[in-house]
């Protein structure tokens, strides 16, 4: 039952060619075939063959209902390990479950396991991960893009449906691209971040990764809602998405970003980028430049403001309560620095060096204050962007999958750059999408939507069209070099 | 050479409100350590705080009854800083902007007014409890993290030890009054930090400042701050400089002296808690506070003075003690004589207090058990000396008066044929003083009023007593 997706799944399901037991027992037979991929931290398979078995689904059901998902290995679930891909919470249960699981329970699902992933979601190939890398099925030895690796690892294997992710600066996008899947990260507000675990607070928003933009609104629509622990989180009723599917968005306007220099790109990715465009033209749409005059500062500006809130949100483990406690401490400031010096990997301990200098006395209107402000400016050259056009598109990444260990190892600022198209909508808290369209060098390569706040069934709707357009969604990976 | 003091304090004034700042955990006060805890106050991964909206109303209620501005937007910080009872490894408070800014307390010293301004007051999250009594190593225990305080920041003011602890009190009367705090200090409800400094006299210029951490009685405030100035006198006049520092008050030895530096040597990092947005209070919220101000006590001393007709010395005493105040009030819902009740509530029921040094909500006498006392004595059924023994046996048992009375037999002597039989038998024990009386020694006729108290053990009614007596002796 490989390659599924939720809508062949579901029907599957009503019209009883197999029954939720047998696919949950497929779903592990699958994943213990795929181990090689690395793509689960932790697997919860006697829970979801017990929940399996108690579930009947008919055709009045959720369409989530006996689903097998894959949770990001950040979201809380009770009972269940979640290490947040860092040795610091190796051990870590959790005594309560995030809203996006309790969603997910409501709506039927099963939560298969929990997925590899950056430690602590800081990263852009799932490298920085205390159990790993990840393969990208499409190559052995690739990355899968990260942070949310784990998670669109094992949906582009086909191994499950859909997987829930995170995206701070592009890591639902931008895996999702690197393995030609389709996620959305909605509007900052849009799902509860109850039981997330924090990277940067004011950035995180968490979405679903899919085979398929029709899928992707089905995940959404059950992930989204008001929740009062969380008080940034809109007080708006659950989207709609899967039902505006249908409603016709026409003569949309697109816009192509003129500092976005995609002339800088390879050949091949141009190209496959202006083909994507002639398709938006076919389906009713304009393309226009438009212009977006800071967003080129996004990059500088999201590695203050990102690392400057982590290292804040990461001060709570400190081998006191809960995680990683050294056994080398001798009084408490060796207990605070053998436990965070063992329990962090590189790139976690680099942001919050980062993040504790630019909160510095002395330093924060210098850095932390001006992020800030500039962080305002791209936010109005959105709204002022929005008022031209319906949607923005750009490439996902700069490139497609790479070999692990190739980039970032000297200067871990090349690795930054591979968020240069995602993060402007982290820092202006608007929705975007990624789909796939097209292969550069035998690998998927994605194209971003980007949509005005609360948009997400524009964008959803529009992707859905073009997936009914082109074929590049129903790629499945060659498993080159396994 | 001759000096002066600038003093500035920051008090920390604990809300009673029923739950925590951030969280829907019980503020009760003495539970079992880490009881009071639930998975947002652990600071565990993933949890996020909410506001709880009655803080605010009780920091406005505050900012009010001082003349401040209150903002209507106001906004969390984070402080960033390592400690074992403080989960989140930061502090949420407010930096930038507070929900308080400015407004004034006045103060009296020895009948002469003053003002002290105040610079600001902010919400934040109180921490945990190390433990280190009892155990191997050091316990912590979480029951008061995220409790809500507010902080009080005065301008550098005030002027002498004196000045502070009159301050102080002046903070007490508001936020108890207010209902904004208990006022507990013994539980730290209210306790604060002093930051002083001295000059020459004439000068302009401020000294160095140190700040004395966590002092938690009036009595402290006071030596603990009388300390610190005659310390800094004696650096100075020894030819050193005071070292700006935070200190700590030695109660027992009554010495202030340095933390270690790691204590406070932090840059906390402030910047805007992005768990938080900006807590906006509408003008209707404002108004509804404004709407349900409790009467403060200069408004209670002049209703007590043209409503009960009480003295104006018992009105002052009660009206400037909220905890004397509602009780006061409570018993005159059925108390038949306010001039008596006054009377009685600041000279025997108050040297009681004073005795045991306690409140009167911690004492076992019931509003209910004073004002039947009280109608006891009106209505004649006890006399007024018969009170005090009964005052002190329900202060003893909280045993209601009237159940005191009847089963000591201590109820009035009402009888006038009874009082009459026992003055015709003491007249007939003492026949010299009788004739002694009749031969115009009227001095005597305290002796037989004496005698006739001594024969019913004080319960005779005094007005029939005396009178029917003048007729027995006169005729």
């Amino acid at each position: 039952m490989q390659f599924q997706t939720i809508k062949e799944i579901n029907d599957g399901l009503v019209s009883k060619k197999f029954s939720v037991e047998e696919l949950i027992k497929d779903t592990f037979a699958l994943i213990n075939e795929n181990k090689v991929l690395n793509c689960f931290i932790s697997l919860n398979e006697e829970n979801a063959l017990a929940r399996a078995k108690k579930i009947k689904v008919s055709k009045d059901s959720h369409l989530l209902s006996g689903v097998p998902i894959a949770q990001k290995d950040l979201f809380c679930t009770k009972g269940i390990k979640t290490t947040c891909g860092s040795k610091m919470l190796e051990n870590f249960y959790p005594p309560y479950s995030s809203k996006v699981e309790e969603a997910l329970d409501a709506a039927g699902s099963i939560c298969i396991g929990k997925t590899n992933m950056d430690e602590f979601a800081m990263g852009s190939s799932n490298e920085t991960s205390f159990f790993g890398n990840v393969h990208n099925p499409w190559k052995k030895g690739f990355v899968p893009g990260g942070s949310s690796g784990g998670a669109a690892c094992s949906v582009a294997a086909g191994l499950v449906p859909a997987a829930t992710g995170t995206d701070t600066g592009g890591s639902i996008r931008q895996p999702a691209a690197l393995c030609g899947l389709t996620g959305i990260k909605p509007t900052y507000g849009r799902i509860s971040r109850w039981g997330m675990i924090a990277f940067a607070s004011s950035l995180d928003q968490a979405g679903p990764i899919c085979r398929t933009a029709e899928d992707c609104s089905i995940l959404l629509d059950a992930m989204t809602g008001y929740d009062s622990r969380d008080t940034t989180s809109l007080n708006l009723d659950p989207t709609n998405t899967y039902t505006d599917l249908k409603k016709p968005y026409e003569n949309l306007r697109i816009g192509i970003v003129n500092e976005f220099n995609v002339d800088a790109l390879s050949k091949e990715s141009q190209t496959l980028f202006n083909e994507s465009l002639k398709v938006f033209e076919s389906l009713g749409a304009s393309i226009h430049k438009i212009s977006l005059p800071n967003i080129n500062q996004s990059v500088p500006t999201y590695y203050v403001i990102a690392p400057a809130e982590c290292s804040s949100n990461l001060s709570r483990y400190d081998g006191v309560k809960f995680g990683h406690r050294s056994l080398e401490a001798e009084d408490l400031e060796s207990l605070y620095i053998n436990s965070r010096s063992e329990g962090f990997g590189d790139e976690v301990k680099r942001r919050i060096l980062i993040g504790t200098y630019v909160l510095s006395a002395g330093y924060y209107d210098a850095y932390y204050k001006k992020a800030q402000q500039v962080r305002r400016l791209i936010k109005n050259d959105f709204e002022e962007a929005f008022k031209e056009v319906d949607l923005i598109v750009s490439p996902t990444s700069p490139s497609e999958a790479f070999e692990f260990g190739t980039k970032g190892t000297q200067d871990p600022t090349e690795l930054y750059l591979e968020d240069l198209f995602t993060i402007s909508s982290n820092l202006a808290g608007l929705p975007a999408l990624s789909m796939p369209h097209g292969f550069v060098n035998g690998l998927p390569v994605g194209i971003q939507l980007i949509g005005n706040y609360l948009e997400e069934s524009m964008i959803l709707n529009f992707a859905n069209r073009f997936q009914q357009r082109t074929d590049f969604h129903n790629a499945k990976p060659t498993f080159e070099g396994f | 050479m001759s000096w002066e003091w600038v003093i500035g304090l920051e008090a920390h004034v604990q809300l009673s409100t029923e739950t925590k700042l951030f969280s829907r955990a019980s503020t009760s006060f003495g539970q079992e350590p880490n009881t009071n805890v639930n998975l947002v106050d652990c600071g565990l991964p993933g949890v996020l705080p909410t506001v709880n909206k009655n803080a605010f109303y009780k920091a406005i209620r505050f900012g009010l009854a001082v003349d401040a501005e209150i903002n209507q937007t106001s906004l969390f910080d984070r402080k960033n800083y390592f400690y074992p009872d403080l989960p989140k490894g930061y502090q949420i408070t407010q930096m930038e902007l507070p929900i308080v800014s400015g407004g004034k307390v006045e103060i009296e010293i020895e009948g002469a007014k003053k003002i002290i301004n105040l610079t600001r007051a902010h919400l934040e999250e109180d921490a945990g409890k190390s433990i280190h009594e009892g155990m191997a190593g050091t316990g912590v225990d979480l029951n008061r993290a995220g409790t809500p305080l507010l902080e009080i920041v005065s301008e550098p003011e005030i002027s002498s030890a004196k000045e502070a602890v009159a301050y102080m009190k002046a903070l007490h009367q508001i936020v108890t009054f207010l209902d904004v705090s208990d006022g507990n200090m013994s539980q730290g409800s209210l306790r604060c930090d002093a930051n002083v400094s001295i000059r020459k006299k004439g000068d302009k210029k401020l000294g160095t400042r140190t700040e004395i951490k966590n002092i938690n009685s009036f009595r402290f405030i006071e030596k603990a701050i009388n300390y610190e100035i005659e310390r800094q006198i004696d650096v100075i006049e020894s030819g050193e400089s005071v070292t700006q520092e935070t200190r700590l008050y030695d109660s027992i030895k009554n010495e202030t002296r340095p933390m270690r530096s790691k204590e406070f040597a932090n840059d906390y990092r402030y910047f805007p808690d992005p768990d938080l947005l900006p807590v906006m209070i509408s003008d209707e919220e404002i108004e509804e506070i404004k709407a349900t101000f409790p009467e403060m006590p200069k408004d209670k001393f002049i209703r007590y003075q043209s409503k009960f007709k009480i003295p104006e010395n018992d009105a002052q005493i009660i009206s400037s003690s909220k905890n004397l105040a509602t009780f006061f009030e409570e018993c005159m819902e059925n108390a038949k004589d306010a001039k008596l009740l006054s009377n009685l509530m600041i000279g025997d029921i108050s040297s009681l207090l004073n005795k045991e040094n306690i409140e009167i909500t911690d004492s076992k006498l019931s509003t209910k058990n004073v004002s039947e006392l009280i109608n006891l004595v009106t209505e004649g059924v006890i006399s007024g000396k018969i009170a005090k023994t009964v005052l002190e046996e329900t202060w003893d048992s909280g045993l209601s008066p009237i159940e005191i009375v009847e089963s000591s037999g201590l109820k009035q002597l009402d009888d006038d044929d009874e009082i009459e039989r026992i003055i015709d038998q003491i007249i007939s024990e003492h026949p010299d003083q009788v004739t002694a009386y009749k031969g115009g020694k009227d001095k005597l006729f305290g002796f037989f009023v004496g005698q006739i108290m001594k024969a019913t053990q004080g319960k005779a009614n005094p007005a029939s007593a005396n009178k029917i007596l003048k007729d027995k002796l006169d005729n």
